[in-house]
Order: structure tokens, then sequence, then C-alpha cells
């Protein structure tokens, strides 16, 4: 249900009649003006969570819930700013490249871990090999694969995870691109020149460790230690994670208030609790107040949809061999009229896109999906009369969060334009076709979406369209793709890789794997008391921009 | 009497063992991958899953499972979640609070619905008689969501008497509301029980009985036939007290209520197989010594129906 990082399951309103602000980007809740700032200082904020699915490390934290925490428990190289939507550097004093395969690292000196340790070279080294070694199972182990050494330290399962053997062990626990020049100093080669690494270093994944970690994980895991804006004070199992403020902290993104108590509750209920300010902020609204646009009435001036960098799409699972034929797959994307969708099911709230990624992302250039995304009912009915499909055509999605809406309206649309029959195919819930999907046996087009993980092209196609990337979830899978993105990914320069991501993303819109549809916005609640409240790009509420009035 | 009790408790023995195993094979046995939300809406990479697979022993076959997990459980290790919270304290948080909400659901269906009943039952048709009637089939017409949000919004928001969710110390008093909406339910049927079991009994031969020998009627009522009705109202509440524990899923939800009820259902909906297991066998025995002391109590007011 809750606690996911992706869009799938997250809830998509039906009908925003909030103003453009859910498209215009950057500057949210600037208008909301300062609080009181001595109001502000001796606030603890209560904060709608969900329960971390596993021990607080952020090398195995990927759902929403951990990394919401993660995220205040701890700051990289690099962080992603909320206003601009950019990554910059927060402990890297300078990150460049030194050779085309070859990041240095200069960090800034004085940064310390929560338990007074310095901030070093080696906190970083070591975090990423533990996280990398495959024997320590890490979730997030793939996101160091481009760096030097990464194969000594993890290696696949010769017969799959169904197979009874298990991986080998690997013949080294360190990978030898990362070098230690001094303290505050440190190189990463990479097998091949990946110039994308460093903005991808705001991510979790790439968090430094204490020493106390490694000396003693499991006494860690029970009081985690990290270097960010807030330290841990203390949790109740399945009700509450308290953070506390933490003064002497040195980045960029300071909090002025006194801490955060995440609350573990059910999504009606704090929804409730939100509307009688029990609960200071909430970032997705539950359906009930979604249905019929109930949150701007419940909650006047303290709920707004905010531009999230999601976007909406339709899947087609290219496993199964109905789905072959790239007549029928444009056929569908041609036959939809985005533009009307928007408008009436969405009263204009959401925006078509007519590409892969997202405008305002570094990279993204208006077009690449060119002709094959432009609402063309005559050209339609011929690719799909020349793809030979037979049979109704089925879309399948949970219905609720007003997804039955379009997913109905999008199949009207299919249904006149190729003149066949088209169903929506309900479910109850997401979860119910996660494992369908994850086990590669849909049968049916299905509703996908995507989250950005840090501000850049590149997450929006190598991890879903690149053979084996790790959210290709439909089997998807062209050399020549693959090739065009391995090139931009070993580009010299950003630049150079933008260009070749683009390239890459037409060629994707050629094979339509899937169908992008629109940009979709999350709708956040808050108290009375709080202003200035706004999201960071990972979806969660600005810690450090919050205040009290 | 000693040894009806000792024979009883050691009956629990095997339907403990008993249940517990169905569960447990019910929990673990169903098809599909208990780590799906643990890695985002991304497939879990195949060494974490084999890491996870081999730290909850689910590589073994489901009998050598839950020998481990019961050896472990005579020691009061109830496992651990995913997140590595040991499963026996989320229960030590979770059950005095659900515990709480059903003594007070009880107590309401109690006081209320008994009182109703042996008011109704006792005079007959009339006007009370139709509007209790009428009420409590208005309460078990209404599913419980739809009073528990009903209380909520027009108490909570419009009316603004009382704070719209229980704090996470769920006082007593916090919790004498989620209780009414939790037992409205059962109140409804214990006054019309209690109504049936009294206008029987009221003809019964031992009243007239009574009657005849000059007895006075306080003593007639409250002694012979309150006593004799009670019995099929004692052991609806017994059972119910069960039921409140782990069937307030709902009102839990309505209210935010950190009990049982929620700890079951988002280990199901998150197939935290440890934190379902450990949850029903505290359900079980909760069940099995309710179900013993109704049949203790029996014997206590109808020496005539005692198992001995």
């Amino acid at each position: 249900m809750r606690r996911r990082r992706l869009l799938s399951a997250a809830a998509i309103p039906l009908a925003l009649s909030l103003a453009v602000t859910s498209c215009s980007g950057g500057g949210d809740g600037d208008e909301q003006g300062a609080g009181d700032s001595n109001k502000t200082k001796s606030a603890v904020l209560t904060v709608f969570g969900s329960e971390p699915e596993l021990p607080l490390v952020p090398g195995d934290t990927n759902e929403s819930g951990g990394s919401k925490i993660i995220d205040a428990l701890f700051t990289g190289l690099m962080y992603f700013d909320a206003a601009s939507g950019q990554a910059k550097e927060a402990n890297a004093e300078s990150f460049e490249l030194t050779a085309p395969d070859e990041y240095t690292v200069k960090l800034k000196k004085g940064w310390k871990f929560h338990d007074g340790t310095d901030v070093k070279a080696d906190n970083y080294i070591k975090a990423w090999n533990y996280t990398a070694y495959g024997p320590n199972s890490q979730q997030m182990a793939s996101f160091f694969q481009q760096i030097e050494g990464f194969d000594d330290v993890y290696t696949a399962d010769p017969d799959g995870p169904e197979g009874p053997q298990t991986p080998p062990t690997p013949k080294s626990t360190e990978m030898s691109g990362l070098t230690k020049v001094d303290d505050y100093e440190f190189k990463i080669k990479f097998s091949s020149p990946y110039t994308l690494f460093k903005i991808k270093t705001g991510y979790g994944a790439y968090m430094p460790m204490p020493d106390s970690f490694f000396a003693d994980p499991e006494a860690w895991k029970k009081n985690p230690v990290g270097n960010g804006p807030f330290k841990y004070v203390g949790r109740v199992p399945e009700q509450n994670l308290e953070l506390e403020r933490w003064d002497d902290y040195q980045g960029p993104d300071k909090a002025k208030i006194k801490g955060v108590k995440y609350t573990f509750t059910d999504a009606d209920a704090a929804y409730a609790d939100v509307k009688g300010n029990q609960l200071d902020f909430m970032d997705t609204v539950p359906p009930q107040g979604i249905a019929g646009n109930v949150w701007e009435s419940d909650l006047p001036g303290r709920a707004k949809a905010f531009r999230v960098m999601a976007i909406q799409q339709i899947s087609f699972p290219l496993y199964n061999p109905k789905y072959a034929s790239v007549d029928f797959r444009h056929a569908i994307s041609m036959a939809i009229d985005r533009e009307q969708v928007t408008k009436t099911i969405f009263e204009g709230n959401r925006k078509p896109i007519d590409g892969y990624a997202l405008e305002g992302v570094p990279g993204y250039e208006p077009g690449a999906c060119g002709k094959w995304c432009e609402h063309n009912p005559a050209e339609a009915k011929k690719l799909f009369d020349k793809s030979g499909w037979t049979g109704p055509i089925e879309i399948t999605s949970n219905a609720d969060n007003g997804h039955r809406e379009w997913v109905e309206a999008v199949c009207g649309q299919i249904e006149e334009a190729l003149d066949t029959e088209c169903n929506f195919v309900p479910v109850q819930a997401f979860g119910q076709i996660r494992q369908a999907i994850n086990a590669h046996q849909m049968t049916q087009i299905y509703r996908s979406g995507w989250v950005m993980d840090y501000p850049d092209i590149e997450n929006f196609l190598n991890p879903i369209f690149r053979t084996g990337g790790s959210s290709n979830d439909n089997g998807y899978s062209n050399p020549e793709v693959d090739a065009k993105l391995k090139e931009a990914d070993e580009a010299s320069n950003p630049d150079e890789a933008h260009r070749l991501y683009h390239e890459a993303e037409e060629m994707i819109a050629e094979d339509m794997p899937a169908v992008p549809l629109w940009e979709t916005p999350s709708i956040s609640a808050w108290s009375e008391r709080l202003t200035n409240v706004r999201l960071t790009p990972a979806r969660e509420l600005d810690l450090s921009f919050v205040e009290i009035k | 009497m000693g040894r009806y009790v000792l024979r009883r408790l050691l009956q629990l023995v095997p339907v403990f063992i008993g249940t517990t195993f169905l569960i447990f094979v019910l929990v673990w046995a169903v098809p599909g991958d208990p780590f799906t939300g643990l890695c985002g809406d991304r497939p879990c990479p195949p060494q974490f899953v084999a890491a996870m697979t081999e730290k909850y022993n689910l590589n073994d076959n489901v009998i050598v499972q839950y020998l481990k997990y019961m050896g472990a459980l005579l020691t009061g290790d109830f496992g651990q979640t995913y997140s590595e919270q040991p499963v026996g304290e989320l229960i030590a948080l979770a059950a005095p609070v659900s515990l709480r909400l059903a003594v007070v659901a009880v107590a309401i269906e109690a006081i209320i619905g008994v009182t109703a009943g042996i008011l109704t039952g006792l005079r007959g048709r009339g006007f009370l008689d139709n509007l209790v009637l009428v009420s409590t089939l208005f309460l078990i017409a209404l599913p419980t969501f739809v009073t528990g949000f009903v209380i909520q919004i027009v108490l909570g928001f419009q009316w603004e008497i009382l704070t719209p969710t229980v704090s996470s110390e769920a006082r007593w008093s916090e919790l004498i509301i989620p209780g009414f909406v939790l037992g409205s339910l059962s109140m409804a049927y214990v006054s019309r029980l209690t109504r049936t079991s009294i206008a029987e009994n009221k003809r019964a031969d031992y009243m007239r009985t009574a009657l005849a020998k000059g007895q006075p009627k306080h003593r007639i009522v409250g002694v012979h036939l309150l006593r004799n009705s009670a019995i099929p109202v004692i052991t609806f509440l017994g059972t119910d007290i069960g039921n409140l524990m782990g069937g307030a899923i709902v009102t839990e939800g309505i209210f935010g209520i950190h009990g049982v009820g929620k700890l079951v259902y988002d280990g199901i909906i998150d197939k935290q197989g440890t934190i379902v297991v450990g949850v029903v066998v505290l359900l079980v025995i909760v069940f099995l010594v309710v179900n013993l002391l109704i049949d203790l109590m029996y014997a206590v007011l109808d020496p005539r129906i005692r198992y001995d």
C-alpha cells in the first residue's frame, strides 16, 4: 500500500483543481511566508510515515518509509536542493573529473558524525565497499557496478535465485576503483567513463558510515549514527520514530525545527489527524481525501498539489508474444488523446508529456517521442490493422486513487480510434499486480509509473529501459538502445552524455515499450501551525525549510 | 473441580499445537514472495532474497520451519520482523492497548446491552421494547466502519468535543468512543439475547414455583430469573473478548489505535509472517483461556451443566 518509492502504488489523484502550480515547478511554497523563529526553534513536528521495512542501513533501504528517515539522518557528497531540484555539493569540497574515467573527491573538513568522529575518506570507501560486497546482501549493491573492481566483490548467482547453488564467495572485499589519497581525499575509478556518478551520490545508497558501524553493525542498527541534519533519538516499533536537530551539522540544509517524530498510523487516521491538527504533515493524502477533491474543502490553505517529477505510463508486457508488434504499441499510443484526458478527467492539472523524461530535469529536451505521442486516430487505425491484433485489448490497474476514471477514458479513446474492444480490468490493490509484474507473468497492458531518484534524464532511461535494468519490469531489450545508453554513460562530459541519452530516448520511443502519458503531482497536507512547506525532489517534506507560524 | 480444571488445561496443549500449526502453514505456505514490499517497487536483488530466505529459514520444509519456530517460542522468542524488531516487543506494546479497548467495549456491551435486555425482557411489548428493537436493528445493520467514521466526523470535526484519533498512550478515557464503536454491534446482540432469554425463562416452571412459594419479586428476578438467563449472555460476552482483541482492525484503523488489529493487518499487508503468526498464537491463547473461564463459570451459574 503505502511505502513505495516508485509511483505505481502511490496516490494518483483524480481531479486537481489547484491552479497551475502542479505543473509550474520550482519555488513551490515560497508564497507561504516565514514563521516565528522562536516557536520554530523548539518545535517537534509530527510527520506521517511508515515503519521502515528493514534496519536503517542506507545501503539496504529503498522503500519510502525508511528512505525518509535515512535522508534526515545522513548527508552524502552531494544533496538534492529542493528549491532548484538540482544536485549540489554537500560534504564534497570539490568533486572533479581528473581523468575521463576517474573522479577525485575532496571532502570538507570539520564534518562529523553524530558520535563526534570525523567524516573521512575512509568512511565513504568502507561504506561503499560494504554495500557492494555480495555476501552482505545489501539491496543497493548494484549502484556501484560502474566502479572498477565491482565484479571482484559481487558475484552473480550461477543458476539464478531459484536454483540450488549459491553465488561463489567474491575474491575481494574491496573495489579496486576506490583509493584513498589522504584522510580528506579519495579517487573513484570506473571500469569505463561514467560522469553521471557525481550527481547520483546524493542518493541514499552513497552515504558514509561511521567507524562504529563497521565495529559492531548489530549495535549500530539499534542506535543508528549518521552525519545528517538530524540525529536518532529513539523509536517505538510500529508506532513512531523520533529524530532531533543536530546542532553541529555543517551541511547546507540545516534544519530550523527542533525535531521530527515520524508516526506510523493508518493513512485514513493520519488524514483525520491532519484535519484536526494532531499531525503536522502528510506527504500523500489518502483516497478519501482525493475523491471529489475533498482535500480542498477539508484543508483550505494547507494542502497543495506539488510537482514531484513523477510520470504516468502504461506498459506492455513484452515477454508476452501477444505484444510483439511495434505497430500495435504505436497504435495504442497514437489512439490516446492525452490533452483531452488531462482536461476532462484531471481538469487541466496534469501535463501531457512527449517523451520519457520530464521538463526541468538536466538533459531533458522536448519531443523525444515525436509523432508517436501525438493523437492521430487515423494513423493509429492503419497501424493497428497492420499489426494483426485479434481479440479485446485489456488494461489493468488498481481502481482506487482515481485510476479507474482515467484508465476507462483512455480505453474509450482506444476503442473509438481502433474500432476494437478495450476493457479496463480493475484489481483491488496494486500489490496484487506487482507480484505478477516481478514474476513476468502479466498478460494485460498495465499502468506503470516512475518517480525520479536523482535529477538527470539518465534516471528515466537506464533503470527502466536498459536490458536487465533495476526496474526493467516488462522485459524490454534492444541491443542498439543498450549500446547507445552505454555510450552515453561513458561520454566524457555531461552535455555529450545528455545528447546521447536523448538519442536513446528517441530510439526507445520508436520501440514504444511503454506509452508515456502525463506528469503526476503529489497532494500533501499539513497542520495549521506550519508554514514554508515544500517537498524535496524525493517527495519528502523539506525539513530545512519548514517553519512554525 | 480441580481434576476438571487440570484435564481442561491438558486439553489445551494439543489444541494449541494444532491451531498454531494450521496458522503457521497458512501464513508461510501461501504462494507469493514475502519480500515484495522490501525493495520499493523494484524486484529485490537475488543476493538479498537469498540472504533473507536463509535468515527466516524459508528454505526448509514447512514442518521443520514450524518446529524451529515453536522451539524458539518455548524460550519466549517470537522471532524478528524484517526490520529486526523483536516481535515479542511489538506484541507487548500492542496487546495492552487492545486489551484495554476490548475491556471498554465489553463493559459497554454488558452495561448498556444487558440493561436494555433486562428492561425490555421484563416488561414485554411497549414503547421501550420497540425503541430498543429499532435501535438494535439499526446498529446491527450498520457496518462498524460507518459507525466509526460518522462518530469521528460528527464528534471530532463538527462538534469538536473530542480529538478525532487516539494518542499513542491510548488512555482509558480516549478509548471510550472507539470502544463504543467497536462494541456497538455486539451490544445490540447482547440486548436481544438477554431479552429473549429473560422472556423465555419468565414462563419457566421454576419461576411459577418460586412465585407460589411466595418469594419476594426482587428475589425471584434477581436470583432465579437473571442467573438462569445469564448463561447464553456470558458465553457470548466471553467469546467476544477474544473477537474484539483481534477483530478490531477497522476500529483501530479509523481511530489510529496501535493495537493488535493494526499489527496483524500491517503484518498481512507486508507479508511479515513472523508478526502474523506471533499475534495469532497470542490470540489462540486468549481464546483458549477465555473459553476455559466461561466453562468454569457455567458450573457456578448452573450446577446441572457442570462438565465434571
